[in-house]
């Protein structure tokens, strides 16, 4: 495997974000990743691509410890989110969460006011340090500018989230992730309930965060992973089969099911 | 080609028999309602007024008022609510947000499932034994309160877990997957947008405790009472018993007064039923997804 280096990150950062030394896990008796391997560019967009139930959505699920909720799934390996081992005893579960943001496959906005959604996760981890009124308002416009919404809706914060068109319900749901700095943004197929143009758009806004967050992306759609990530994990059947720079992968695969599925031969 | 064919009309003379079938069944399910308010407004409407409802009866509850009966019912409903209300939320939160599906919450469904079959005498029976003499509250407000909120729980539980239900998942894994704990998304997104589904099981309790009848008889209603209650150790008259009493117990009674005060019940019953509608049709107006 070949990883193209990233050289924006500064000497501080880990050169990975996400490291995963043989994972596996099961959900009951069904094993649905076999000992995956993966090191993850700190700073960079990485898709993960595959047929239905090749385990990429579980994958990205046990990336934010999600996937613990169901008490009938075992997990054994480990995963570092940062240099830090996440399945440790010591880690405190929350922490992982507000490091790890996720965005879903259908906008799930809280139906409360855009501002109060953008707060949301902010005033959960920010107990007892009263921010100002204008602190707050300032965190709403830097979140949304970051995901271009912030002169479309900047007139109407007081209307609910879920009153947004889907596109910008997603993007809402991308922007609440931001005020409290995660590292590292799971999207799970964030795209597939948009039309064409609202997908066009969230890809632009996913390659506007490049560089500022690690961003890692489960997506059905090969075009969107060429289009929009800079690095790419073939998944196949819970094991990792490839992981290259993005083009590479799409021009220059160097496994055989690699080629058979980037060409349609299946999945 | 597009012509109709004998099948056709055959398949829709079938149709619309079914539809008038049905019509005429939802038509009939709505008579005794009305006949019964037709009833009450008609053989009790000429005694109703102000006085009626705020002044004590006199000459043996032959004459005067219901004030005592309405009061009465007031402060066992209150109870009631009092020790129902937060029981059966809290329980209903457990069991919908906490607790997962094993041995131990399916054990507390059946619980409730047959708690809500037990008929309404054996509560009364039950509430003598353990409330009156077991605890010692005495035949008071206090104990009939409490024997109709252990009757009404399973209500308040199956009504707040309905409405707790009806917040979509999609809420509570985005409020999770921000780090909020359980208690945080139930506080600040599955409470807000379930009140209008809990506060509506509630005013339909309050509507259900008022017109009981066997529960409160022994436990703390009584005929006749010359003075107010007090507090909640005392006993009370009650509409509920009132009714019964002068319906069957009471010789010369004039004809209106029973069907007034059963008019005054019911005319409870549906203000409240009313009032909860337009609550939730409001706080349903509200909300959006």
């Amino acid at each position: 495997m070949k990883i193209a280096t990233t050289d924006t990150m500064n000497d501080t950062a880990p050169k990975y974000a996400i490291r995963t030394s043989r994972l596996n896990l099961w959900y009951g008796a069904f094993q649905a990743l076999f000992d995956v391997d993966l090191n993850i560019d700190n700073g960079r967009i990485t898709s993960l691509i595959g047929p239905s139930g090749c385990g990429k959505s579980t994958f990205l699920r046990s990336v934010n410890r999600i996937n613990e909720r169901l008490d009938y799934v075992r997990i054994e390996g480990a995963i570092d989110v940062m240099d830090k081992n996440i399945y440790d005893p010591d880690v405190e579960l929350m922490q992982v969460r507000k490091q790890v943001g996720m965005v879903f496959q259908r906008p799930n906005p809280l139906p409360i006011s855009i501002r109060d959604n953008i707060l949301f996760g902010h005033s959960l981890h920010n107990k007892g340090k009263n921010a100002s009124r204008a602190d707050r308002e300032e965190i709403v416009e830097s979140s949304l500018k970051q995901v271009l919404l912030w002169d479309k809706i900047k007139d109407r914060l007081n209307q609910k989230g879920t009153e947004l068109s889907l596109e910008e319900q997603q993007k809402l749901c991308i922007a609440r992730l931001l005020p409290v700095k995660p590292s590292v943004l799971l999207m799970d197929e964030p795209c597939s309930a948009l039309d064409p143009k609202g997908t066009a758009a969230v890809e632009e806004l996913i390659w506007e965060l490049r560089g500022e967050y690690t961003i890692l992306i489960v997506t059905h759609n090969m075009a969107q992973a060429r289009r929009a990530s800079e690095a790419c994990i073939f998944m196949l059947m819970g094991k990792v089969v490839e992981h290259q720079a993005t083009e590479d992968l799409f021009v220059t695969p160097e496994e055989k099911e690699t080629a058979d599925y980037i060409e349609g031969r299946y999945g | 080609m597009f012509a109709e064919s004998s099948l056709n009309v055959r398949n829709k003379r079938i149709q619309n028999l079914f539809r008038i079938l049905f019509l005429i069944m939802t038509i009939l399910l709505i008579i005794p309602v009305v006949a019964i308010l037709a009833t009450l407004i008609a053989k009790g409407g000429s005694i109703i007024s102000i006085d009626f409802l705020f002044t004590h009866p006199t000459n043996g509850m032959t004459a005067g008022g219901i004030f005592p009966a309405l009061l009465g019912t007031v402060w066992i409903v209150a109870v009631a609510l009092l020790a129902s209300v937060p029981l059966g939320v809290a329980a209903a939160i457990y069991l919908n947000e906490y607790a997962g599906d094993n041995w131990f919450t399916r054990i507390i469904q059946l619980a409730i499932i047959n708690l809500a079959g037990v008929p309404s005498i054996v509560h009364a029976l039950f509430g003598v034994g353990a409330f009156v003499i077991f605890f010692g509250f005495g035949t008071s407000i206090l104990a009939a309160g409490l024997t109709l909120a252990i009757m009404t729980l399973p209500v308040v539980i199956v009504s707040t877990r309905e409405s707790l239900r009806a917040v979509p998942q999609a809420f509570r894994e985005a409020c999770w997957n921000m780090g909020a704990t359980r208690w945080q998304t139930i506080r600040r997104v599955v409470l807000p947008n379930a009140v209008s589904g809990i506060l509506t099981g509630v005013i339909l309790e309050v509507s259900r405790t008022a017109g009981e009848t066997a529960p409160i008889m022994f436990t703390g209603a009584v005929f006749f009472l010359p003075f107010l209650p007090q507090g909640v150790f005392d006993q009370t008259m009650a509409l509920s018993l009132h009714l019964f009493v002068i319906a069957t117990q009471v010789p010369g009674v004039p004809e209106n007064l029973p069907f007034g005060v059963a008019l005054v019940l019911i005319a409870m019953v549906l203000l409240m039923n009313s009032i909860s509608i337009a609550f939730r049709m409001y706080l349903r107006g509200k909300k959006k997804w």
